[in-house]
């Protein structure tokens, strides 16, 4: 298997793109990822997304966009794994670098979450768990967050103000990055203030609900020769599942598909969680940051809140987390968060950050998960 | 509307019934083709007794499409005395009287419509055990 660099990347702005359609997200992330990477053709596209046929009535994106985007005839394919879509396009696309069969891939992820009505939204999210023994019961996604916040908060004692620094630094951060969704930070009384949505977690807990693409361009690391400066290392690529339903798991408060896709990278990239420099987490709702966080070795069980607590999850902190906003606040347009998450370690590690820089950076890593972490997808990037 | 698909799982929502692994006695439900523990194939049915404990529940306020009508209602994991856990609606309770650890038992109540034509589905949800039921 040969190494493969990030050549190129290329983001929409998250929001409610009411005049954008999805095919044409996805062409914007593309050409610019393109343009970024200096390629003017591709031998596949792998298009990570989730709820295209639900919510738009399309499927099929693969020949629909590598057609869109001037490259009708090359290998192409839609790549699904729910909120983990990116992510696990990324992997395929890796896998097509590093097997040796193509020499320029793209990975895209696009997603229109506003072109159906809110209740459908939620019900659609929802096929990322169990049909017919959690969704049956209008257990929608956030319920089954919430479910899992409450038991923690129970059996670790706290309340969900020791939570709030996961959306206060996710905003903070988004302010900075003019791709995101919001653009201004937020103060703990607003999190204490904001609406429940489905107890314990409330708005400002939750990521948004909102439309995007995100794209890159992978090559084989050893054919760069030397004249793309701005090319980033996969370090590491790893998948792993979990029983899909929370009530299968062995321990519903330990997320195991994390801690094997994160062991597996370690492994790969031979470091440990010590060198990593910034975590792009999948902070879908603040308890997932914290399971994760656990999960994937940067904090002891019970103690995933401690480095929010402490404020050392800023960019200057100790472990930098979501640093362009995340999935709070940078937004969560589910199939092509992984793919944005990419886009942003890359950014960080060519040091173009700006303001949320984060010092030193040469180790980042990226982890995308698909239903309540049934499916997590795990990169590491060196520069 | 589902027809079909809520007819094949009767058996789980009206007797949570779920599998027995015949090689290392693993209980599941749902009921599986091949056993986590073992990977065995050997599993045959079993009914589970819907006694059990609540493991977390929420109050879901913002619904997803066909169970609107019922905002706002509580959902819960249960762990089963005989071990596996379950998800499903916790009912005949007020939000603010349910706890983690509560007992609760299982019975058959509505669990959605399919629209003013549409079939309607049943399945087990659970109440808190109390002294009057």
């Amino acid at each position: 298997m040969r190494d493969v660099s990030v050549v190129g990347i290329g983001q929409t702005k998250v929001k409610e793109h009411w005049s954008k359609s999805l095919r044409e997200l996805a062409t914007e992330a593309i050409l610019g990822a393109m343009k970024d990477g200096h390629v003017d053709h591709a031998d596949a596209l792998y298009v990570g997304n989730m709820l295209s046929g639900e919510l738009t009535a399309q499927e099929n994106l693969g020949a629909l966009i590598a057609d869109e985007v001037g490259l009708r005839g090359i290998e192409a394919m839609k790549v699904e794994a729910a909120c983990g879509s990116g992510g696990t396009a990324l992997r395929v696309g890796y896998l097509a670098v590093a097997s040796g069969q193509f020499d320029v891939v793209i990975v895209a992820g696009a997603e229109k979450l506003t072109e159906s009505s809110n209740c459908n939204t939620t019900a659609s999210l929802a096929m990322a768990a169990d049909a017919d023994y959690e969704g049956i019961h209008g257990i929608s996604f956030v319920a089954l967050n919430a479910m899992l916040m409450r038991r923690y908060m129970h059996e670790y004692d706290l309340v969900p103000e020791d939570f709030a620094m996961f959306s206060m630094n996710a905003h903070a951060n988004a302010a900075n990055n003019p791709y995101a969704m919001f653009q201004s930070p937020i103060t703990l009384e607003q999190y204490k203030r904001a609406r429940n949505v489905s107890d314990p977690i409330n708005v400002m807990d939750s990521s948004p609900v909102g439309d995007g693409a995100a794209a890159l361009i992978l090559m084989p690391t050893a054919s760069l020769n030397g004249n793309r400066a701005r090319a980033i290392k996969i370090a590491a690529s790893s998948v792993a599942t979990d029983s899909l339903a929370l009530h299968s798991r062995r321990d519903p408060l330990w997320l195991s598909a994390v801690e094997l896709s994160a062991q597996k990278a370690y492994a790969q990239a031979r470091v440990s969680p010590q060198d990593i420099d910034l975590f792009e987490v999948h902070d879908a709702f603040s308890i997932m940051s914290v399971m994760s966080l656990e999960a994937s070795g940067f904090a002891g069980r019970g103690r995933g809140v401690n480095l929010a607590r402490e404020n050392e999850i800023n960019p200057k902190g100790k472990l930098p987390i979501s640093t362009m906003g995340g999935l709070k606040a940078r937004g969560h347009p589910v199939g092509a968060t992984g793919v944005y998450q990419a886009a942003e370690a890359v950014t960080q590690l060519r040091g173009e950050a700006g303001a949320n820089q984060v010092p030193d950076a040469h180790v980042a890593m990226a982890q995308s998960l698909g239903g309540v972490a049934a499916n997590a997808v795990t990169h590491i990037f060196t520069n | 509307m589902d027809l079909a698909r809520n007819w094949r799982l009767k058996d789980q929502r009206f007797r949570l019934e779920g599998t027995i692994c015949g090689n290392c006695g693993a209980k599941y439900f749902p009921p599986r083709q091949v056993c986590a523990e073992c990977k065995s194939t050997e599993l045959t049915p079993h009914e589970f007794d819907g006694h059990g404990e609540i493991y977390s529940f929420s109050t879901v306020r913002q619904a997803p499409m066909g169970h609107e009508a019922a905002v706002p209602y509580i959902v819960g994991i249960i762990q089963l005395d005989e071990g596996p856990m379950v998800e499903a609606q916790i009912t005949d309770v007020n939000p603010d009287d349910v706890k983690i650890g509560q007992r609760v038992e299982m019975i058959i109540r509505k669990l959605r419509e399919y629209g003013e034509n549409g079939a309607i589905a049943y399945g087990y949800k659970f109440r808190p055990i109390t002294k009057e039921n």
